[in-house]
């Protein structure tokens, strides 16, 4: 497969690399610099990705090796786009994506709202709200099962400690009306750092002669608030919000240690949906279609969400 | 102090001051509670209402490195004098040692597949950042933002084909498919941030070097890395904690001899059911390095996390 291109790039380096890479033209450096990077992410990204689109329209199986592949047209995307299983899934990503977004966006601004007042040991405590996010989502999302359990979890004893409610009366990833919820708390609880550190940084790049002015001319704080703060955080806000929606576009790992898509298919995310059909039951040429679509999806939306973003940059 | 008006009053800083302390109790409760589980005992561990204060012990760590079966109660403590103090700790609760648990196998592979794709990783994104910031690229927006386009693809997505490319080639499970796929999983984090690095070192310290007569390698090697190393260093962490943290291919492509800790991690049981102290005894040695990183990272993190798109 890669044959070609090593033959290539074997034919084409001197043999005495060493005392000859010092005596090259900056555009040959160039070419030298930028290659491996470029080869090795067209080898293990481009190519599987154009696979991927080739066996989106074949019946291709991984499991059955020796069976006849069959060119199938677009039935494989027909089969996904009306079946309303997948639609199902599509609205528990909507459903997951839109409550993460929202809950991270107010507390991370309120967060770095309150930061910026610049009380004593505010970057000490910034530091430490920041661990969650840089932490394996597959190793902390499996613990807070242990978190979510009825009666022994510390989740529930602390809800129960606060509201009255038995600690063994309601299971987080067991329950129809909790599970979905409970994915949310636990991206909230590790991601919410991440929209902060953003909102700060827009904070922190308002100068304070804008306010100073704004002062001299009597508005009030509320006014200040929404005429400029609220305006000159947003593209910040806004990048936050594109960085933290393809992230959650493609969660997997931490859903998948939380509730393994339960109960039922209520918390199955289109990653977790793909990887079943793809690995467990091996339908490879109709997982390839499936996973085509979502690149789509994610690449057309997150595309026209950066012109959206560099409009309001550009006011 | 010179009066401002716009500095906020005391009573403001005391009330955010509260407020985000609170906050920082809650979010790190959970990360507490994992260290805290690791030194109870089982039964501590499923205790109601759960513990705060409870004595501490070994014997999550001990029934992580090993594995254990059940003896015979006759047989409990039979000659404690000879036990060194880990066998006591399991044999008070009527196991014997059967042998090492897969963890050490696992925490090792993290370490080499982590640390080996970081110094690809590095190698390749050095080389290409410098050449994206110094030298005139054809097509060099449209290459950057290839190479950006590549971390937005679901892991799942590109999962099918390179199980089978890797399937053909002999790389499933191993370390060198592993370390190839990490680099390039990177790749795209560490040529943002190190072009963004090597941007703010001024272009006039090369020109010198390179009037004094040494050639455009000499120059690179000798002015720009130099300036660089704390850039590099903290993109270098940034990959290393990536590439640590890694499930879904990590998953999918490894299932033995190379498989790391976070697909393990979860899967760690005890002789009878699920060991809590033991699995949190287990997340308490990955999660560590990563927050004491975190720690020395604190001023780039941001740059890091976005891709150098803000800059402090």
């Amino acid at each position: 497969m890669l044959q070609p291109f090593i033959d290539k790039l074997v034919q084409k380096t001197p043999s005495s690399v060493s005392s000859r890479v010092r005596g090259l033209s900056d555009k040959k450096l160039a070419w030298l610099f930028v290659g491996p990077t470029i080869l090795l992410l067209l080898a293990i990204n481009i190519f599987p990705l154009i696979w991927t689109i080739y066996l989106s329209f074949t019946n291709y199986r991984v499991n059955r090796p020796n069976r006849d592949v069959k060119w199938v047209d677009l039935r494989n995307y027909e089969r996904i786009l009306t079946d309303s299983d997948i639609w199902q899934t599509m609205q528990a990503t909507a459903h997951f994506l839109i409550s993460t977004i929202v809950l991270q966006v107010v507390i991370g601004f309120t967060l770095a709202f309150l930061i910026n007042k610049k009380f004593k040991g505010n970057d000490l405590l910034t530091t430490l709200i920041v661990l969650p996010m840089m932490l394996s989502p597959a190793v902390v999302g499996n613990f807070w099962t242990f978190l979510y359990q009825p009666q022994i979890g510390l989740f529930n004893y602390v809800i129960s400690f606060f509201s009255g409610i038995d600690p063994s009366s309601f299971s987080m990833i067991g329950d129809v009306h909790l599970a979905p919820w409970a994915i949310v708390i636990v991206d909230t609880w590790m991601w919410t750092p991440f929209v902060m550190l953003i909102c700060l940084a827009g904070l922190r790049s308002i100068p304070d002669s804008i306010y100073e002015a704004a002062e001299c001319d009597r508005a009030s704080q509320w006014r200040q608030f929404w005429t400029i703060t609220v305006p000159m955080v947003l593209p910040f806000l806004m990048l936050a919000v594109l960085f933290r929606g393809i992230e959650n576009f493609k969660m997997f790992d931490l859903v998948v240690q939380l509730t393994g898509g339960g109960p039922g298919s209520l918390t199955t995310l289109s990653s977790i949906d793909l990887k079943r059909e793809a690995f467990e039951k091996w339908k490879t040429g109709y997982s390839s279609a499936y996973a085509v679509i979502l690149f789509v999806t994610v690449f057309g939306l997150a595309s026209i969400y950066v012109k959206a973003l560099n409009k309001v940059k550009d006011r | 102090m010179s009066y401002s008006v716009t500095a906020p009053s005391s009573r403001t800083k005391l009330f955010s001051g509260l407020v985000v302390s609170l906050y920082a109790l809650i979010t790190l409760a959970p990360l507490l509670w994992i260290i805290a589980t690791g030194f109870k005992s089982g039964q501590d561990s499923i205790h109601y209402p759960p513990k705060v204060l409870f004595e501490p012990t070994l014997e999550g760590y001990v029934n992580l490195f090993t594995t254990r079966t059940r003896i015979p109660s006759d047989q409990v403590a039979k000659e404690p004098a000879s036990m060194s103090w880990y066998e006591e700790i399991v044999n008070k609760k009527g196991e014997m040692i059967a042998g090492p648990s897969k963890y050490g196998e696992r925490f090792l592979n993290s370490t080499v597949i982590g640390f080996g794709s970081t110094a690809l990783c590095m190698l390749l994104g050095t080389m290409a950042a410098y050449a994206f910031s110094r030298f005139k690229v054809p097509l060099k927006d449209d290459l950057l933002f290839f190479i950006l386009s590549t971390r937005m693809m679901p892991p799942i997505a590109v999962a099918i084909p390179i199980f089978l490319m890797f399937k053909n080639l002999g790389l499933n499970d191993t370390y060198l498919g592993m370390i190839m796929l990490y680099t390039a999983v990177n790749l795209s984090l560490s040529v943002w941030l190190l072009k963004g690095f090597m941007d703010e070192i001024p272009v006039e310290y090369e020109e010198a070097a390179l009037i004094d007569g040494y050639t455009r390698f000499e120059a690179f090697l000798k002015v720009v890395l130099p300036q660089a190393i704390t850039g590099i260093a903290s993109t270098a962490i940034f990959c290393l904690i990536f590439a640590w943290n890694e499930y879904a291919f990590a998953v999918l492509l490894t299932s033995g001899d190379a498989q790391t800790a976070p697909p393990f991690i979860p899967t760690i049981i005890g002789v009878s059911g699920k060991d809590w102290p033991a699995v949190a005894a287990g997340a308490t040695l990955f999660l560590v390095p990563v927050m004491v990183f975190t720690v020395l990272l604190r001023k780039h993190l941001l740059r890091g996390i976005t891709f150098g798109a803000v800059r402090k």
